[in-house]
């Protein structure tokens, strides 16, 4: 990953602090500019449609390419769990809560 | 979505304060219990410490961003490419800071509490403050800030630290599920106000090229994806809605989620 001699652990906590730095970039310049820019301009447009389209890359593949414990589930248990909760949430007039609930119940049968 | 809030009549700060508390701590901070619980169980699933786990939910409080540098550093990428990502995909905080600050300013608070203030806002506490604010008083406006993300900022650590340990004892399916809470919670999270087309294509192609891209290179998958996606997005978007802003639209109301 690097030339530097790091020790494999402190790469978590160098990323957690580049992390926490890069987040706290936006709150901040958003403090500098509150009330001087508007809020539904051209890069802020921008900046929406790539957070939404790197949302959906890293949710896609946590379903279909799963590196972790989400891995035990079959792709078919993982994609008809997540269909189970559009489908609740799309029934109960678009309710998070209804669709989280039903999607992970239904995996956790399905793994039982 | 949320229904309009029944008025209130605050007559301190330390009403508006406690009423803020109050109102944070029925649904918003049911979501971010069950989201950090989630992000616990990621966590200890991704073979992080709880200390680790604790440190990115005080210092970052931006799930996505977090579950990002989870992944992301677990499939191996690069420092620099976490770094990019993490930064685009909290950078929706930005517009979130800077139209609900000029709401909340009081004259008399120096100007380095709203930096340290900022931190406690996120979309769960931005959409809630944002529902509020018009039946307050702009003085107890930021008093009403603070408690309410206070709050959810306060809860969001021991909720973490109770899905890393429920990960231990939980029955192993239940401990899954609990993983696979965080992609399907913001997926749905994204789909509830899902109307533009550039923000529909936007997913459309992310849940495309994540996966595909993947296979290119696994290191920086992921901000191809969004930069690609988005904006190709971006400029189809442009060419459905059309260049200019609504005129209906009152600036800083319609505004991306994106999860807290």
């Amino acid at each position: 990953m690097t030339d530097f001699n790091i020790p494999p652990w402190a790469f978590i906590w160098i990323a957690i602090a580049i992390s926490a730095a890069v987040t706290y970039s936006s709150r901040f310049l958003g403090v500098i500019f509150s009330g001087k820019v508007r809020s539904d301009g051209k890069l802020i447009e921008w900046v929406a449609c790539v957070t939404y389209a790197l949302l959906a890359g890293l949710v896609a593949r946590m379903i279909i390419l799963p590196i972790g414990s989400l891995g035990e589930a079959t792709d078919w248990m993982r994609l008809s769990a997540t269909a189970a909760g559009l489908a609740a949430f799309y029934a109960y007039r678009r309710s998070v809560a209804a669709g989280v609930i039903t999607g992970t119940l239904a995996l956790i049968i399905m793994l039982w | 979505m949320p229904k309009p809030l029944p008025p209130v009549n605050c007559n301190t700060e330390r009403e508006a304060m406690w009423l803020g508390v109050r109102e944070a701590s029925r649904v918003p901070a049911a979501i971010m219990s069950a989201s950090f619980i989630g992000f616990g169980s990621l966590v200890h699933d991704a073979g992080w410490t709880l200390g680790q786990g604790i440190a990115t939910t005080v210092s970052t409080w931006a799930l996505p961003g977090q579950i990002m540098l989870i992944e992301m550093f677990n499939a191996g990428a690069p420092l620099l490419a976490i770094a990019v990502s993490v930064g685009m995909i909290n950078a929706r905080l930005f517009p979130m800071v800077v139209s609900l600050l000029p709401m909340v300013r009081k004259p008399g608070i120096s100007g380095w509490i709203y930096f340290v203030l900022a931190n406690v806002i996120a979309v769960t506490t931005w959409m809630g403050v944002m529902l509020r604010i018009p039946h307050l008083k702009p003085e107890h406006r930021f008093s009403y800030l603070i408690g309410f993300g206070c709050l959810l900022w306060f809860i969001s650590p021991f909720f973490t630290a109770l899905g890393f340990f429920a990960s231990d004892v939980l029955p192993r399916p239940v401990s899954v599920g609990l993983v696979f809470l965080n992609p399907l919670y913001f997926t749905l999270l994204f789909l509830v106000d899902l109307k533009k087309p550039s923000k529909i294509i936007a997913l459309s192609l992310g849940a495309v090229l994540g996966p595909l891209l993947f296979f290119v290179s696994s290191d920086w998958s992921l901000l191809l994806t969004g930069i690609i996606g988005g904006t190709a997005a971006y400029f189809l978007g442009q060419r459905i809605d059309g260049p200019t802003i609504k005129p209906e639209m009152e600036p800083g109301i319609e505004i991306d989620r994106g999860g807290n």
